[in-house]
């Protein structure tokens, strides 16, 4: 067993190894700012909480993109998981991150003050034991995230399909990366000179799913890790592949992901789930850059099973949430952020969730 | 929301693991491994083993940052 307290990314976090790093990053590009967008959100936190976006300024301008699933789940999810939670002998399990996100009417957690039964699980197969539990209620699990967490949710429905519990289901809003940071680069406004590619969704697809992207659109794309020297090192790579005129993908999270990916979590996703359009906030609906349960499992689907529908919803007025999460704008410059729209009294999603752009530029600062 | 533990995996039964996480041990599903062994260190998301870290490529890449922060030639004893 590992000693107490050992932690195997301690040498990613080294501050004279960040601060040589950030040196080489000055000296590498002498070009007007590279603009890099992070699809991550979790790199968004990463970069903010460590303050990587300013020391980097003069060469690489750091812009967070649409990587936060709660950020993009669009108001109408929220409407449909409140109706379930209050309908009576259903419970809804939810990832903590998703309750304090306000819907059209209420959120999950006033709702659960009021009465709705709604818990907090940290994995799947938690909202599987709960519904093995108590057989007399349905337990529906909010499967909300991208590729890192598919093959979880899609886990739990075969591990209960095997355990013959039968009043467990699933309302997906799974959505896929590629297909998004694709139309993103099509978009002339948003102007990305690079991308950032996520660490643990590129453990699932595989680093070879970039390929397309960058020789397609011209940009180096570099699949990085969550550690503050993991962040600086794929800048530098990326700067040094503008500086040669090149435009490729390169892997600096070779720890964890390969070219291929998770065969078997592929696998698995490719059973349970298919894909589908899906709506994001801010961007629209997307063709097929949702997955949704397959037909065969239609009987853990609790869209079809209970018959709730997730109604198209408007974006809020004044709420600049679409640009901050095309990284058109910096937070600060939504008219809402920080006067009407904080943490505590959240107007757009950025702001609810942790890894939001608007609620990590307020936690450390604007401009972090 | 797509954060994922280090942990190590420290007893083995099928599917089931249990993973240590800085001396803390918690249950964790293998079932999306292709094979897990015991020793074996793993990163962790919502109560599955999503993939293995592998300690050689994290030796490599560290190198690759030391190597990386002194490659510029310019003052400094560690200029390459
Ligand atoms: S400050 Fe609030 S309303 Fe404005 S973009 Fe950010 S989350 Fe949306």
């Amino acid at each position: 067993m590992p000693p107490e307290g050992f932690n195997p990314l301690d040498p990613f976090r080294d501050p004279a190894a960040a601060a040589a790093l950030i040196a080489r990053i000055g000296e590498a590009w002498d070009g007007p700012p590279v603009r890099i967008m992070e699809v991550c959100g979790t790199h968004t936190m990463a970069i903010a909480r460590h303050g990587l976006r300013e020391p980097l300024r003069s060469a690489a301008r750091l812009i967070s993109g649409p990587g936060c699933p709660v950020c993009v789940t669009p108001d109408g999810y929220i409407d449909a998981a409140v109706a379930l939670g209050e309908m009576p002998g259903v419970t809804v399990a939810t990832f903590g991150d998703m309750v304090r996100v306000p819907g059209t009417r209420t959120s999950l957690e006033r709702a659960r003050a009021g009465g709705a039964d709604v818990r907090i699980v940290y994995s799947p197969l938690d909202a599987v034991a709960l519904a093995a539990a108590d057989p007399a209620r349905e337990v529906v699990f909010l499967g909300v995230g991208f590729e890192t967490t598919a093959p979880a949710i899609a886990g739990s429905i075969v591990s209960a399909q095997a355990r013959g519990i039968a009043n467990y289901s699933v309302l997906p809003s799974l959505r896929t990366i590629p297909g998004a940071m694709a139309l993103l680069a099509a978009d002339p406004g948003v102007k990305i000179g690079a991308y950032l590619c996520p660490a643990n969704v590129s453990a699932i697809i595989g680093t070879d799913a970039y390929r397309p992207l960058a020789e397609r659109f011209r940009l180096p794309c570099v699949v990085a890790g969550f550690e503050p020297l993991d962040i600086l090192s794929a800048v530098l790579m990326i700067l040094r592949q503008v500086s040669k005129g090149e435009a490729r993908v390169e892997n600096e999270y070779s720890r964890v992901a390969t070219a291929s990916g998770n065969r078997k979590a592929q696998a698995l996703m490719g059973d349970v789930l298919e894909p589908c359009d899906a709506d994001w906030r801010g961007l629209g609906v997307l063709p097929g850059s949702g997955l949704r349960i397959a037909g065969k499992y239609a009987a853990f689907d609790a869209g079809e099973k209970i018959g709730v529908a997730i109604a198209p919803t408007p974006e809020r007025p004044g709420c600049r949430c679409g640009d901050v999460l095309k990284g058109m704008i910096d937070p600060p410059e939504c008219p809402l952020f920080g006067a009407a729209c904080t943490p505590e009294t959240p107007v757009g999603a950025c702001m609810v969730s942790t890894e939001g752009a608007c609620a990590a530029a307020r936690r450390f600062g604007v401009g972090a | 929301m797509c954060l994922a533990i280090p942990a190590q995996i420290v007893e083995l039964n099928d599917l089931h693991a249990v993973v240590s996480i800085g001396g803390v041990t918690r249950d964790a599903s293998v079932m999306l491994l292709e094979d897990a062994a015991v020793g074996d260190w793993v990163l962790l998301h919502a109560g599955f083993a999503i993939e293995k870290l592998d300690p050689d490529e994290a030796e490599k890449t560290l190198a690759l940052f030391r190597e990386m922060a002194a490659a510029v030639p310019g003052p400094g004893p560690d200029a390459a």
